[in-house]
């Protein structure tokens, strides 16, 4: 007979070894799938975990992990801070999108004057468009007590008309023939969001995730705020005898998520994108929120989660284009990988017993 | 001297000669959705297939499928030429500006963009005229239908599409004046649920045939279940919804030219081009019209298609007004493809705007 037992205290232990865990199974799971559908196990592994790092064509594929994390790493920090107190934002792919639209207006609306204002202009208009769609469920829950979660991802539907109104309207390119899309800001040089060092994939995105990954661990481990994020969510009777306004905590953490998804956006539409298009978000927004749980919400492992998960992104195209593996087979892998570690979670609030139950 | 000359010549060509059997031709494809999404992607990788089975070990094709327009699509691109490939076909508009980056760097690689308009030395595009195919649903629509509604679920407010509904609405309009389309503009190339929902919002404003430039077949379905609507294949055949609702289709056939331009690199002669066929080559084909479209529609509808195929009818010939009254095309005078390209305005008659 196994029984589960509940821990007083979450294992520490176990928080940091079932990420490991995970990891370790969906690899060997994956082998079992990739073999099953008739393609070379280790190879297929290989492929998705070793190529991209350390196979013959690394030197490309190691900055497009950074440009591929950047983004996850920066909305997922976001993220992680509201969960932790308990603020359910879904909604972080509409925040990208708009502030990718602000950012994008910005720059578009002073072509083709060229100057160094331009770029960091756009920056603050990026998250502050984030920041501003993430404040309508933020306002509604502390005006109206409506439901974040439900509010952030029906916003994240009108983001996307939005984008597809201004990607044929607004902000469409006057010299592309009637076809949708903006203007380039790649061939922009004031409003391009370059590599800072040519081929290194370094670009100020990255530069920004990896800021806010240390600014969210002092903030957490530091700051007084960081404190009342953590109370908040574990103990919310507590965290109102410490003095913490709730009205306060949500809007801060609904804003802070929404500009930093909105500076993702930024970063993403004048640099590695270029373009405001019909097809602009790819769903960042979303796998972050995977992130933010791989990484347990703790800077460091977003940081790591970040990093994986753009491992298996990179690594599966490779696999795909160079043994057949078909993309759903990937998504299953990604898939797992976040089945195996909520599961494992288990181990860390509970204990395993065997033998026989006893009398309750 | 000669000699020596000659005896250089010799084993260059003999390098070149084993180099290429050793090597074979590496064909790649990107495309933007599921191989098994039943349309667009679908049609292109019957192309592939069909580059397989005309060259067999001579080339070797290799494809990532559901890949994301942007930055991703550039590291897939980018990994294929890195990988060896000597040809890749970009499928989807959104890949033009990465297209055309990752050319530039790599200068031996020969890309082929679908449905763009940035070419390079090394960047050819390729298109089809749909248009012609929408001609001839026009012209069966406008005879079928009862109700004089005729239902359209556009996808995006582009030239391809704008086009498309033109030549649709001409063709319906000149084989029943009282005709009058319905617009629905999905958003959306593929998604089941939505344009089930148009089509049903067709059919209960009283529409009795749907034309359709989104993929999937969840019109035929719901035209199905409604009873009495007619419907047309979009991008595949739709044969299973035969002989009704589905009356005939315009089919996507990219195979003759992949094939083509597959040759051109083995043989050393590919040149960047901008190509645009239709019917004429069968980039372009007309699904079987079904018994349920009168035998003389029929007849008409298949002349038509004779007719675009010889050259003999364009689609677009005068007299044409715009819209808004001003004249477009004079008594006889065809549309030029530059103007077709861009279109980004209705004909007269038609009572939708376009969205912006």
């Amino acid at each position: 007979m196994i029984r589960l037992e509940k821990r007083s205290q979450p294992s520490r232990e176990w928080s940091i070894a079932t990420p490991i865990l995970a990891v370790l199974i969906t690899i060997i799971v994956g082998a079992m799938l990739f073999s099953a559908i008739g393609k070379p196990p280790f190879e297929a592994i290989r492929t998705i975990f070793w190529d991209p790092l350390f196979g013959e064509f690394a030197f490309y594929y190691r900055p497009q992990l950074l440009i591929k994390a950047a983004p996850l790493v920066l909305i997922a920090i976001g993220l992680s801070l509201g969960f932790r107190a308990g603020v359910w934002n879904i909604g972080a792919e509409g925040q990208y999108i708009i502030g990718a639209l602000s950012g994008a207006g910005v720059g578009l609306a002073f072509y083709p004057i060229e100057g160094l204002y331009i770029l960091p202009l756009m920056v603050l208009a990026g998250a502050f468009g984030g920041w501003l769609w993430a404040m309508i469920p933020g306002l509604l829950k502390v005006k109206f007590g409506t439901n974040e979660i439900l509010v952030s991802l029906m916003l994240v539907y009108v983001a996307e008309q939005l984008l597809a109104s201004m990607s044929l309207g607004l902000l469409k390119n006057p010299e592309g023939f009637g076809f949708p899309g903006s203007r380039n800001l790649q061939q922009y040089p004031s409003a391009h969001n370059a590599e800072l060092i040519a081929g290194t994939g370094m670009h100020l995105g990255v530069v920004a995730a990896l800021i806010a990954v240390i600014f969210a661990y002092i903030l957490l481990t530091r700051h007084r705020l960081g404190f009342h994020i953590r109370l908040a969510g574990e103990a919310q009777r507590a965290a109102r005898f410490a003095g913490v306004e709730p009205n306060r905590l949500i809007l801060f953490c609904l804003g802070i998520s929404g500009a930093l998804a909105g500076l993702a956006g930024l970063f993403e539409v004048a640099g590695p994108a270029g373009q405001v298009s019909i097809d602009f978000n790819v769903g960042y927004g979303f796998t972050a929120i995977i992130v933010a749980f791989l990484g347990r919400l703790h800077p460091v492992g977003i940081l790591l989660a970040g990093a994986l998960m753009a491992l298996t992104y990179i690594g599966g195209d490779i696999a795909q284009s160079n043994l057949g593996l078909p993309s759903a087979a990937i998504q299953v892998f990604q898939g797992m990988l976040l089945f195996f570690l909520l599961a494992l979670d288990l181990l860390t609030n509970f204990r395993i017993k065997f033998g026989k139950s006893e009398v309750a | 001297m000669k000699i020596s000359n000659l005896l250089t010549g010799v084993t260059m060509t003999l390098a070149l000669s084993t180099g290429a059997m050793a090597d074979p031709t590496k064909v790649g494809f990107v495309y933007v959705g599921p191989v098994g999404d039943g349309g667009w992607t679908y049609e292109h990788n019957q192309g592939r297939l069909a580059v397989e089975e005309k060259f067999g070990d001579d080339v070797e094709t290799v494809f990532v499928e559901s890949v994301a327009e942007g930055p991703d699509a550039e590291r897939v691109m980018t990994q294929m030429a890195l990988e060896g490939a000597d040809l890749i076909f970009t499928t989807s508009f959104g890949y033009m500006d990465q297209t055309i980056n990752v050319a530039k760097k790599f200068p031996n690689v020969k890309f082929e963009h679908a449905t763009g308009y940035k070419r390079a030395d090394n960047v050819s595009t390729y298109s089809a005229r749909f248009y012609q195919g929408r001609a001839v649903q026009g012209h069966i629509a406008g005879n079928l239908t009862e109700s004089n509604i005729i239902g359209y679920i556009a996808s995006f407010p582009i030239p391809e599409v704008i086009r498309g509904i033109n030549s649709a609405y001409i063709h319906a309009k000149k084989a029943n004046p009282d005709v009058e389309f319905k617009i629905i503009w999905a958003y959306t190339w593929f998604d089941p649920a939505k344009e089930a929902d148009a089509a049903k919002a067709l059919i209960e404003q009283g529409a009795d045939v749907i034309l359709q430039h989104t993929d999937s077949t969840a019109p035929q379905a719901a035209a199905q279940n409604a009873g009495d609507v007619y419907t047309f294949g979009q991008a595949s055949d739709m044969i299973e919804y035969a002989p009704n609702p589905r009356v005939s289709s315009i089919i996507d056939n990219w195979s003759p030219y992949y094939i083509a331009r597959t040759q051109a690199v083995i043989d050393g002669t590919w040149a960047s081009v901008d190509t645009w066929d239709g019917i004429s080559t069968g980039m372009v084909k007309i699904g079987e019209i079904t018994d349920a479209v009168p035998a003389d529609v029929k007849a008409e509808a298949l002349a038509m298609i004779e007719n675009m195929r010889t050259g003999d009818y364009h689609p677009f010939t005068g007299p044409l007004k715009k819209q808004d009254g001003s004249d477009w095309l004079a008594d006889g005078e065809t549309a030029d493809d530059g103007t077709l390209a861009g279109m980004s305005f209705y004909v007269e008659g038609l009572t939708d705007t376009i969205p912006e």
